[in-house]
């Protein structure tokens, strides 16, 4: 005897009156009623940026104990001789440069999804670049400072947040450079496009964070 | 030429029924290989971290330290513990949720099946690294699987590769596979729902693995960059945890707990989603309170998330955060509470069909009772100081992680082995199995709360005489806990051999789960199925089935 057949009666559907309510975009992005499996844009989208709200937890616990050691240890936060970051210009045009590369690769996504293939991989090589001007900017920066990792707490935060940081742009470079490769094989289109999506919000992630390192580290 | 012969080769290489069982031995992306991996791995590392314990319960047997030495005393808890919580109840859970979470949304496969198959085998590496420290020569990690700094970091000088550098690894790759693995589910629940399964259509065990992973989501990572720091500081110089340089220890504790409480929810979650599925379908009566039971499991998620101070009430935490955090964890108790009349209600007044999995889930829910009970009074600040680090913790957290959780956990295998399997388990071995389990586990678990009303500190090897009592009664029960699971393996390897055949839904339940065949086919279903009714409809006269049902009638 199949059990299967008590699923068949007519019955209203729950939350459907304030599922009303609900912007466009949620709904998209939030399926209410089920029956989305097809989405595989949609899908992979979602599961990215969940992704990220878990990898942003990271970034706030290192960025809870720089906060934390630093209040407890504001006198003694430099060691003797030795001084911070600095906010030179060589940083204010990295993170410049960093930032504005954001705008950049949206431009290169609204192009794909426009199909002009082309357009979005000059502006994507552009990315590219951008992203490792900010790489080698950060690598030049390091080998200027006078502390190291183990140079009391300033350099264990900084390094640990800048590395952190830096490795996340260097795996938002990579995956761009596959993107902009996948771009060139035909049968990869589809694939693409998706990977162009999440690789696009994952640049934007990694300049969010940014902001908040730039502000606690060289403004603070 | 070439595609010939792969028209020949997929269909055989696919369906081919005499192969199946290798299946379970390969890099399957199929969301019910990937289940039945996690499970029976997961139960693997149960026996390691079982013997551990036995040691344990050994060496404590007597007051003296005279069965093992001190740094082995000290390794065994702390992998005894790592053992039990991250490659035991969480993978399980994990792998329980793989299994049944498409099947109950009416979906083919989990969101990202591939991902599916990575977070797995992630684990099998992690967990070997893990057991691999007992052969170095100083032996495992030795400061509890909480790893506090600065214990964790006393080190012997010169050794780059030891127990803890090994501990802290393996659970950063178990955490990431964590991580990977809550991704899945929770983009499973939201994106893979069949037609019409909306979200309160969802059974409660669907909602509770929900929970369970958004938690993973919000708090794992805190753990995960809190070792990351640990590892720097243990192995690259830095200074963040160590006193003695500026660092500060207590912010390891804040990060550690902000995952490590919210991880008691985290296995707790699918347990008490379990208790959800398998009183009603043998009380034979709708859930009660649905809508809330659903709730209350987002309920103890955001509550949870506020709770992790608690653990460091004697750590100079401010009194302003000890009054906050104790209002806060008691508040758990609110979700919870509606979950335990919720179970009760369903079970009030109805003729309760006493299977194996009926059992085991009453026993659970029913231990529940005492662990949450002696949880709220550990939220409370004075008695948490007073009994602080004395085997009332353990007799607590035994009491859920053990009595509640472990005991859910075998409730789901007897529950869904028939779905599983195809075959029915024995229900006489199940029974006994049941009992030895309840019994050796109250026996173990219950003396050691007056054992920490009297002061018996935990994690020593040597004790005062005068606790000698309780603690010959705990490992008495200890061994017979070890020995309740003897029936357990004999009952689930005799019934895969010489089980009779189940059919589809032999406990007449109602979920999307039973209306597939057991063992579900390759895609779940042969159509998707279009939702249209809300779960638990036992009270329904028109399906609800008064007498017990012919649990081995034949497939007709």
């Amino acid at each position: 005897m199949n059990r299967g057949v008590i699923h068949v009666d007519e019955s209203p559907i729950p939350l459907e009156r304030w599922r009303r309510y609900l912007p466009t975009w949620l709904k998209r992005f939030l399926p209410i009623r089920g029956g989305r499996a097809e989405d595989h844009h949609g899908k992979g989208m979602f599961g990215f940026t969940v992704f990220l709200l878990s990898e942003s937890i990271v970034f706030l616990s290192f960025i809870f104990t720089y906060v934390a050691l630093r209040l407890t240890h504001s006198q003694n936060w430099l060691s003797p001789g030795i001084s911070g970051p600095e906010l030179s210009t060589f940083v204010i045009i990295s993170t410049v440069v960093l930032l504005s590369s954001s705008f950049v690769i949206q431009r290169a996504e609204n192009a794909l999804q426009r199909n002009q293939i082309n357009k979005f991989r000059w502006l994507w090589l552009m990315t590219i670049c951008m992203g490792t001007y900010f790489l080698i900017g950060q690598g030049i920066e390091w080998s200027n400072l006078d502390f190291g990792l183990s140079t009391g707490l300033v350099g264990s935060t900084f390094y640990v947040l800048t590395g952190f940081h830096g490795l996340h742009v260097l795996a938002g470079v990579i995956f761009q450079i596959i993107m902009l490769v996948r771009s060139f094989i035909p049968d990869n289109y589809n694939k693409g496009h998706f990977g162009a999506s999440a690789t696009t919000l994952f640049w934007h992630f990694v300049d969010i964070v940014w902001v908040f390192l730039f502000s606690l580290l060289y403004l603070w | 030429m070439e595609s010939i012969t792969r028209d020949q080769d997929s269909p055989t290489s696919q369906n081919e029924p005499e192969n199946k069982w290798r299946r379970y031995f390969s890099f399957s992306t199929d969301h019910k290989v990937i289940g039945v991996q996690y499970m029976v791995m997961s139960f693997l590392f149960f026996l390691v971290g079982g013997l551990l314990a036995m040691l344990i319960r050994a060496e404590l047997i007597t007051p003296a330290s005279n069965v093992v030495d001190r740094p082995l005393y000290n390794g065994l808890f702390t992998l005894h513990g790592t053992i039990m919580i991250f490659l035991w109840i969480i993978p399980f859970n994990a792998g329980i949720s793989n299994y049944l979470v498409p099947l109950m949304l009416g979906a083919r496969d989990m969101a990202f099946p591939l991902l599916n198959a990575i977070s797995f085998w992630m684990i099998p590496p992690g967990g070997i690294l893990l057991l691999s420290s007992f052969l170095l020569p100083n032996g495992t990690a030795q400061s509890g699987w909480w790893s506090y700094p600065p214990i964790s970091l006393q080190i012997p000088p010169g050794q780059p590769i030891n127990g803890e550098f090994i501990w802290i690894v393996s659970l950063v790759i178990i955490g990431i596979s964590s991580i990977i693995g809550a991704v899945n589910f929770v983009t499973t629940i939201f994106w893979m729902r069949a037609p019409g399964m909306t979200f309160f259509r969802m059974p409660v065990f669907v909602w509770s693995v929900l929970s369970a992973q958004l938690l993973q989501l919000v708090n794992l990572p805190s753990l995960t960059g809190a070792l990351i720091l640990l590892l720097f500081d243990l192995s690259l110089g830095t200074q963040f945890f160590k006193p003695l340089e500026n660092g500060d220890p207590i912010i390891y504790q804040h990060l550690f707990w902000f995952y490590s409480h919210p991880a008691v929810y985290i296995m707790a979650l699918p347990a008490f989603g379990i208790f959800a599925e398998v009183l009603p379908a043998f009380s034979r009566n709708p859930l009660f309170g649905y809508r809330s039971l659903a709730v209350a499991s987002l309920g103890i998620v955001v509550v949870s998330i506020f709770v992790w101070v608690h653990h460091m009430f004697t750590s100079a935490t401010p009194s302003w955060m000890r009054m906050l955090f104790m209002v806060t964890s008691m508040l758990v108790a609110v979700p919870t509470g509606v979950k335990a009349f919720g179970w009760t209600a369903t079970i009030w007044k109805s003729k309760l069909h006493l299977e194996t999995p009926m059992l085991f889930a009453m026993g659970g829910a029913a231990m529940f009772l005492l662990g949450g009970v002696t949880g709220v009074m550990l939220a409370a600040v004075p008695f948490d100081i007073h009994v602080h680090n004395t085997y009332f913790i353990v007799g607590h957290f035994h009491y859920i992680v053990f009595n509640t959780i472990t005991m859910a956990i075998f409730a789901a295998i007897y529950f869904w082995f028939p779905k599983i399997t195809g075959r029915m388990y024995a229900e006489g071995w199940g029974k006994l199995h049941f009992w030895l389990t309840f019994i050796g586990a109250n026996l173990t678990f219950f003396p050691m709360l007056p054992l920490g009303l009297q002061g018996m500190v935990r994690r020593i090897s040597s004790y005062d005489p005068r606790y000698q009592g309780w603690n010959v009664v705990a490992s008495l029960g200890g061994f017979l806990l070890g020995v309740s699971i003897l029936p357990f393996i004999a009952n689930i390897v005799g019934s895969l051999l010489y089980g009779t055949r189940a059919v589809n839904n032999p406990w007449h339940a109602t979920g999307l789960e039973w209306t597939t065949t057991s063992p579900p086919p390759q895609d779940n279903f042969e159509q998707i199925p279009v939702v249209k009714r809300p779960p638990y409809d036992y009270g329904d006269p028109k399906y609800s089935v008064i007498e017990p049902p012919d649990y081995h009638q034949q497939e007709n």
